[in-house]
């Protein structure tokens, strides 16, 4: 076979062609490269495409050795039997999951557990009482491990009434009342709104853009709470003002990640 | 991980059996087939057509030629693996509950539920070489302690020697398996709280874990019936299995099923646990059935592991490879 394509190759005249002509030998050979170390092997072929353009074809394989069973390999060609021998029966039985499941972790890997140890020793047990399961010094409310059953059975009116017999420092404050709020209000001078950032932005990015001009206190991208996309403005905030106006003057209208910042003081919060 | 689904039973599952290779899963589920599958893939082989009600648990021979299932039909039944054909089966007056092949496949012990007049009890039977030899005289049978109350496992200890039975009244006992006498029992101190639901032993028999309905998971000497490590959950536990590879256990459960469509579906908790055996931590959880988790097991490889529901589904997960370097 070789010896006879090489033989036409030699006395090859384009006009003695006819259409139909195998053309194969005209290509060159198949090439094998690898199998590399980690199993990668590529085979390079040449053909002819339907148009009779030479189309290179790179197939690249990877090359996995496995220790099987003897008898697990024989089990793979038996037979189907009882409701499985009917080939219908059997579609759309076993399906792949679409959904990505990881195994979820308690805590984010590498911190400690520094869960409040219940209760024993501690002074003062016996008035930690559990507001759902009303069991006394074993637990406070928020560790219930009821809580989601007993919480989402118990209806509101129930809830309100008990809360004023709890003690008085366990009910809610929200953080804009309780006292030395005042002090505790994020500080909202030298802030700097930046429109028009692209998606994948996000807050380290921001600060990275931000501290060559000066101490960023804050960086933050809103980001959508339904979609977790961002939606598309941040807030960057200076130690000092000259900074943040240095910042504006040199950022507003720069290109960033293909889109033009817009760069201007943030407007005062009415309180 | 992407796990695989499989959808073969259209009832809860009971109980989930990998073979001594690892290439083939058991299911067993409520409607009235217990099912083969290939554990890579997930394809149905075949189906065990027979029995004529719940099956309740199952064991394969070591060279999975054989399978043994208990049925609420108050049957167990001889299988052969390949031909999905039963060749024999053992009659009681009460539903079986669990059954377990003792190391070498000669014996088998089957545990029968309480019903009518008759008590629970625990039956050896001798499992002949060639199947025509089968018959079904008990070697054999021990008459529970717990009378009224369900045994629920009951599993050979090292060497066949005992047998460790667990079930509703939350004490675990060991037997031994010559002379139907108790050795031991687990006191109150360290045992159950609640009926115990499952029972796994290790791979090298040293040491089991039972999970129960007071939302523990305990793990005990194999020989001493000592207690070694405790588990807690936040929901009753129907499933637990130890891992061959890793020191992990895996514990599932979930709201009693009764209680799902009364409450909100975040309430029912109905995750794969896995949990350091050594720490006691709680690793994390696998998330994905809609229904309580009824069964697990972890391939001998211990690369994978597949749980049960009672939503009907089977789920086969094998693990990423950065399972295999989790860091507590």
């Amino acid at each position: 076979m070789a010896i006879d394509s090489m033989q036409r190759s030699e006395n090859f005249r384009w006009g003695d062609m006819e259409e139909e002509d195998d053309l194969d030998f005209l290509l060159p050979g198949k090439q094998v490269i690898g199998p590399d170390e980690n199993g990668v092997k590529k085979v390079i072929e040449y053909k002819f495409n339907d148009e009779g353009k030479k189309v290179k074809f790179t197939t690249t394989i990877r090359v996995e050795k496995r220790t099987l069973n003897k008898r697990a390999v024989e089990r793979r060609s038996w037979d189907t039997f009882g409701d499985a021998a009917d080939e219908k029966g059997a579609i759309g039985l076993t399906m792949r999951s679409t959904e990505e499941i990881h195994l979820e972790r308690v805590r984010p890997p590498g911190s400690k557990a520094e869960e409040a140890k219940p209760s024993e020793d501690k002074p003062g047990s016996v008035l930690m009482v559990c507001r759902l399961c009303l069991k006394k010094g074993d637990h406070w409310t928020a560790r219930c491990p009821q809580k989601d059953l007993l919480s989402s059975m118990d209806n509101p009116s129930t809830a309100e009434t008990s809360t004023p017999t709890g003690p008085i420092n366990d009910a809610y404050v929200p953080p804009g009342k309780r006292s030395g709020a005042e002090r505790m209000r994020r500080n909202d001078e030298n802030s700097v709104r930046v429109n028009n950032l692209s998606e994948d932005t996000r807050e380290p990015d921001l600060r990275e853009l931000f501290e060559p001009f000066g101490a960023v206190t804050r960086a933050y991208v809103a980001i959508d709470k339904t979609t977790n996309m961002s939606r598309g403005f941040g807030f960057v905030n200076f130690v000092s003002r000259e900074d943040a106006q240095r910042a504006i003057n040199k950022l507003d209208g720069y290109g960033y990640d293909n889109l033009i910042l817009r760069v201007e003081w943030a407007p005062t919060r009415t309180s | 991980m992407r796990p695989i689904l499989m959808k073969g039973h259209e009832r809860p599952l009971t109980f989930l059996r990998y073979n001594r290779d690892g290439d083939l899963l058991f299911s067993c589920a409520k409607d009235h087939t217990p099912t083969l599958w290939y554990a890579d893939n997930g394809e149905r082989l075949g189906t065990y057509r027979g029995h004529n009600g719940a099956v309740w648990c199952c064991d394969i021979s070591r060279d999975s030629s054989r399978l043994i299932t208990g049925s609420a039909d108050q049957t167990v039944k001889l299988w052969d693996v390949k031909s999905g054909k039963p060749y024999f089966t053992f009659k009681f007056g009460s539903p079986a509950r669990s059954v377990d092949f003792a190391v070498g496949d000669k014996l088998a012990v089957i545990t029968s539920d309480p019903f009518m007049e008759r008590t629970s009890a625990i039956h050896v039977k001798r499992i002949a070489e060639d199947p025509e030899d089968q018959v079904a005289d008990s070697v054999l049978v021990l008459q529970s302690p717990e009378g009224r109350m369900r045994i629920n496992r009951a599993v050979w200890g090292p060497l066949n020697q005992t047998i460790v039975s667990g079930g509703e009244d939350a004490v675990i006992r060991i037997w031994d398996a010559e002379t139907g006498k108790l050795l031991k029992e687990s006191n109150e101190e360290d045992g159950h709280k609640k009926p115990i639901t499952s029972l796994s032993k290790s791979a090298d028999d040293s040491h089991f874990i039972t999970g129960s309905l007071d939302k523990t998971a305990k793990l005990w000497d194999m020989r001493t019936l000592t207690l070694i490590k405790t588990y807690t959950s936040n929901v009753p536990v129907n499933a637990v299995s130890i891992s061959p590879l890793l020191d992990h256990v895996v514990i599932g459960g979930g709201q009693d099923a009764s209680a799902v469509t009364t409450t909100d579906h975040r309430a029912g908790k109905f995750e794969a646990k896995f949990y350091d055996k050594i720490l006691q931590e709680e690793i994390g959880g696998v998330k994905g059935h809609f229904g309580p988790i009824n069964a697990l097991a972890f391939n001998p490889d211990g690369r994978s592991f597949s749980s049960g529901g009672e939503d009907g589904y089977v789920r086969l997960h094998h693990f990423d490879s950065d399972y295999f370097n989790i860091r507590i």
